[in-house]
Order: structure tokens, then sequence, then C-alpha cells
């Protein structure tokens, strides 16, 4: 749809170009046809041609790198829309240790998670439960689907619809961070959004 | 009393190497009066007996016969010593060139053994005809001068550490009533190839093969009873599956619901393993058949229910559960239904493995300097600290005979296999392989086939 979109538009800037530009050379041509005969005119048509043709080429320059320059806005304008989700998407809800409890600032986050799916209803994600590398493999492993549970409970009780939201359990094994500290720990005690 | 072994072996001599079944034929076995008090497993404190092992006789003076006789006397002497009951003395301080010196009880001057304090001497001799290996082993009592097991192995020179390790096991069966630990194999987790696999080793960490190849996630490995079947965790397809898988046939069984389908636990005896499933939205441990279908659910608490073990009997399953608000073990008699909580000290009690001996329980403990390993009575008494440390020691797994503990560490950075014997003594690493070693599980004993 997009790119049908950008189709459009360029072909809506390079046609009236194209029409400039050959209304310009029919202009030059008709003398031409008309003093045909003697080498001076012939030099003359030479270099107007010349001359024209050098025109068209700084015209058709100038063109392309205001289409260019309008691609580059585009895209960029397109980006800041994709990321702006992204964002929304992939901003994590950390936990504190050892707790399947969503915390007042990972409320704030899924609170923009449900808003984002509200707007895009076509959207499901993925919940992704995550642990620091603290504690063993086992529990850690259950409590990262509790995680993962616990912010999908959130989401439903905003009115997000349960087949819209998966849950998969990586315990402690893909941290995002792979320090030994708190910060890390921190910041590995997550759950992950993936867009589907 | 003499008791003999029937054969069962044919071999084809330009088929050496092939192996071939050890037959081995007891000279004079004693087992009449067979005597634990040499090593009381149930000790708390364990005093090393003496050995001495001196390098085996070449009886027809052969230089192979001389090779196999070095390396024999130097399996035996690592196989009785990873026990934890022994303690080796050095060969150097012997009295007698053991090439010279008399195999047999009769011929034996135990005096010249009694001063260098040696209470225990194994001899041997070995003769290679015709490609065949014939090992003679004794194990002797120095100071009341009699043997105390006597055998007699045929094989290739390949079967050698094989045939050591069935002697050694010999030993440890006469004194200890227990048939040991010699054919058990320990199975974990390694990343060497990058991801998590399953890897199988021997008790000792030899022979070290690599088990899975899921090029993905796979945890928790458990051996069934009989030791032919592996049940573990994988992400192969996407999430955390449940995989029943046979040790040395392609076949096996995936338990594949919603959620989490892991930490398998095999039911004494038969063919039949709990498991924490979450299709139903709550975590709880249910009983599968080998098949992976469900037989009923033996959880009922909301909330974290997982890592069951079961008592040898069967008749009681510890588990993990956070119904108290942190991690504890609990136990649940499977005759009443009733469930108690046995751990109270610390507020992260994780991976109970009971004792095949079934008094104690093994398990983790996590507190501000890290991870260590504790057993406590079934009961809920005598808990002891067996690790100490400021880095993770986990995962604790028993030997077949329960003198003996595998976990994993970072005592020295990356994640190691380590070993130790129940009370906490001995504790080496078990294996040094590329990337990093978790989750060690130790076999049942597969048996001898004289048995």
């Amino acid at each position: 749809m997009k790119k049908r979109l950008w189709m459009f538009l360029v072909l809506l800037i390079v046609m009236p170009a194209l029409i400039i530009t050959t209304g310009c050379s029919k202009k030059q041509v008709q003398p031409d046809v008309s003093l045909i005969g003697t080498d001076a005119d012939q030099y003359d048509a030479a270099r107007q041609r010349a001359l024209a043709e050098e025109e068209e080429a700084g015209r058709r320059a100038l063109e392309e790198q205001r289409l260019m320059e309008e691609q580059r806005l585009m895209e960029e304008k397109r980006g800041q829309a994709t990321s702006e989700q992204q964002q929304v998407i992939e901003e994590d809800v950390y936990f504190d240790f050892d707790q399947s409890v969503i915390r007042a600032d990972a409320q704030e986050v899924l609170k923009k998670k449900a808003e984002f799916l509200r707007e895009n209803p076509g959207a499901s994600v993925v919940i992704e439960g995550h642990c620091d590398e603290r504690g063993t493999a086992e529990y850690n492993l259950a409590l990262g689907e509790r995680r993962a549970l616990a912010a999908k409970a959130f989401l439903m009780n905003l009115g997000i619809s349960s087949s819209r939201l998966s849950t998969i359990s990586y315990g402690e094994e893909r941290p995002i961070d792979p320090r030994s500290d708190e910060e890390a720990w921190a910041r590995n005690r997550r759950a992950h959004f993936v867009l589907q | 009393m003499i008791f003999y072994v029937a054969l069962c072996y044919q071999i084809k001599r330009f088929f050496v190497g092939i192996c071939i079944l050890i037959l081995s034929i007891a000279a004079v076995a004693p087992y009449t009066h067979a005597q634990y008090d040499y090593i009381d497993i149930t000790k708390p404190f364990l005093r090393k007996i003496p050995v001495a092992v001196p390098v085996f006789k070449a009886i027809n003076r052969t230089g192979q016969e001389s090779e196999i006789g070095k390396k024999g006397a130097d399996f035996l002497s690592e196989a009785l010593e990873f026990t934890g009951y022994f303690s080796m003395l050095d060969r150097k301080a012997f009295l007698l060139d053991p090439q010279e010196a008399e195999i047999l009880g009769t011929g034996i001057n135990f005096k010249n053994w009694t001063v260098l304090g040696a209470e225990l001497l194994v001899t041997s001799g070995v003769v290679i005809q015709d490609g065949i290996l014939h090992i003679e082993l004794r194990l002797f009592d120095t100071f009341q001068q009699k043997m105390l097991v006597g055998k007699k192995y045929t094989g290739t020179p390949e079967d050698l550490r094989k045939i050591i390790r069935r002697f050694a096991g010999e030993i440890i069966f006469y004194l200890t009533g227990n048939r040991g630990i010699f054919d058990s194999k320990i199975a974990f987790i390694s990343t060497g190839t990058g991801k998590k696999e399953i890897y199988i080793c021997d008790f000792d960490g030899y022979d070290v093969r690599q088990f899975t190849n899921h090029n993905s996630i796979t945890l928790f490995p458990a051996w069934s009873g009989d030791a032919q079947w592996i049940a573990y965790t994988s992400y192969v397809k996407g999430k955390p599956d449940l995989y029943i898988k046979h040790v040395k046939q392609k076949r096996g069984f995936v338990v594949a619901r919603e959620g989490i389908n892991s930490f398998p636990a095999w039911f004494p005896g038969k063919f039949e393993l709990a498991a924490t499933l979450s299709f139903s939205g709550d975590q709880e441990i249910y009983l599968l058949s080998g098949e992976g279908k469900i037989i009923k659910q033996l959880t009922t608490s909301e909330g974290i229910d997982v890592s069951p073990t079961w008592s040898p009997d069967g008749k009681q399953m510890g588990f993990v559960s956070r119904r108290a608000g942190s991690p504890q073990i609990y136990i649940k008699s499977m005759d009443t239904g009733n469930v108690r909580r046995l751990t109270f000290q610390g507020n992260y009690n994780t991976q109970p493995a009971w004792s095949p001996l079934g008094d104690k329980i093994v398990y983790s403990s996590m507190d501000g300097a890290g991870i260590n390993i504790s057993v406590i009575g079934v009961d809920g008494a005598g808990a002891v600290r067996l690790t100490h440390g400021n880095r993770d020691n986990e995962s604790p797994s028993w030997s077949p005979d329960a003198s003996m503990i595998v976990f994993n560490s970072t005592r020295e950075g990356a994640s190691r296999i380590y070993v130790m014997t129940a009370f906490g003594t001995d504790q080496r690493r078990l294996l040094s392989l590329p990337g990093e070693q978790t989750n060690p599980k130790w076999s049942p004993s597969v048996g001898d086939s004289e048995n």
C-alpha cells in the first residue's frame, strides 16, 4: 500500500517534469527544422541542441535531488512512527528479585502497550518471562513463566484479548545483560514483548 | 565358597578390538562372611583406608604384559581413590619388586605391607596369550593375612579399564555391601557447541559423548531407574517441552502442552515419571506415563510447584513450592496426600534430590553470598552444609550407592562439574571441557550381566 503511494508520488513529480522538458525541446527544435540548409545554421542548431541538452540535464539532476530529498524525508517520517511503536512494544517490564508482582513503574509501561494493542487490533505479542542468573535454573524457569503470565493478566484486565497474548518462559537462559551485578540483574528480571 | 559364572562369550580372533564379554571366574571368594565394618558409610566421618596396589605382575614377562600391568594398577588406584574411601600408598615406598613378589596369599609376606601402614593389598598377575588378556586380582587384609576377594577376568587388552572397574566394584561390594558406582554414568549439560546440549560420561569423567543435538536450549536430564531412558526439557520447538528418549535406541516421546513441560523425575521401578506442566495456567506436578500421558495430578497449590524427587520406595515425593512466599522444599505422602514443609532455614531452598538410601535429601540453598549444597534428614533434622564459599554450588545429584554427590560449581570461574563424598569431603573437578557444564545427574547402577 505504502509502496504504491510512493510510486504515485514519484509519477506525480516526474510527469510534469517530463512535460516541461519535452515542451522546451520542441520550442528549440522548431527553428532548427526551418533553418536547415546552411552550415552556419547547422552549427547554430547543433549548438542550441547542446545547450538545450545541458539545460535539460541540469534540470533532471535537480529533479533527482528533489526526489531523493523527498524520499529521505518520507522514510524518516515512517522510521519515526515505527520506532515509536517499537519502543512501546520493546520497553521491558521489570520485576523485583524472586517476584512476579507487577510494580507501579511496570504498570505504566504495560498501559502504553495496551494502548498500542488497542490501536492496532491486528497485532499479537509474545510475552517472554526472564530471570536474573541468581537462583536455580528450575525455579527460575517457573518464575519466568509467572512473570510472563502476570504481564499477560494485567493486559487482559485492560481489555486485551488473551488470544492476542501468548507467553513463554526462558528462565535464566537468555539474559540481556551478561554481567553479574545489581544493575545487570535488575535489567534481566523482565518480561520482554515481541510483536508477531 | 567357589562359584562359577557361566561364560557366554565367543570371540573371533581377527576381530581384535571388538569388545568381548568379559567372563569372570572367581578363584576363591569368601562371601560367606563378608564384613562391612571396613567401611561404614553411615558414619559421618570417614577414615581413609590405606591401600597398596603394586604394579600387576607380568607372568610371561613380555613388554605388553608389563605395560598392561602398569596401566591396570594405575586404573585400579584411580578407581579406588575416586570413591573417597581409600588413601593410595605411594608405590615408590614398596619394599618388593612386584615382578618378583608372590601374588598368591600363601606366598605373601604381609609384614612387608603392614610396616608401610597398608591395611589392604591388591595383587595381580597378567597373562596375554594370542591377543587375549587374562587377569587375576586379589584383595587381601594385610593384618588378618587373609584374602577378601579373588577374581579372574578374561577379555581383550582394550577391555582393561572395564575389567578393572568391575573388580573395583567387587572390592566396594565386599567392603560396603553396596554395588557402588563403577558401572554408573553421569549426564550433564554443556555449552561446548555454543548451545546447551546433554552429554554423558562415565562416573569418573571418562568417555564423554554428546547425547542431544538439538541446537537449542536443552536442560534438566533425568535417568530412568533402569538407566535406559533420559527425560529432559528442550526448546527445540520454541518452548520448554518434555522429551523422553531411549538412551541407545532412536525412539522416544514428547510432551508439548502449552506452557512449561519440565523437571522430569522418574518414579522408582516403573516406566512413569513426575513433571511440572502449566497447561492449566498454573504450574502443577503431574504423574505421567513413560509415553507422556497424564496419569494423575500430584500437587494442587496455586503458584510455583517444581523439581519433584521420589523417595526410593515411591511412597513420598519431595518438591519445591513457593506456597509460603519463598521457594522451600516440601514432602508429599502418596498414601495420605498430606504435604509437609521440610526446609525452614533461609528463604531460597531448591533442587531437592532424595538419597537412594532413603534417609536424606540433598538440596541447594541460596543466601546473600551465593548458592551452597546442604543435606537434611527426611524428618527435617540434622541439616548439614556440604559446600562453602562465595560462589555457586548447585544442582546436587546422588551416586547410585549414595556414597557421593555430583554437582556444578563456579568456584573456579566458569561453571564446571565436581564430585564430593556424601559428607562433603574430597571435593574435586570431574572433567575439563570447553564451555560451561551444569545440571549433572548421576545414573542408577546399570548392574552387571553376571548378577
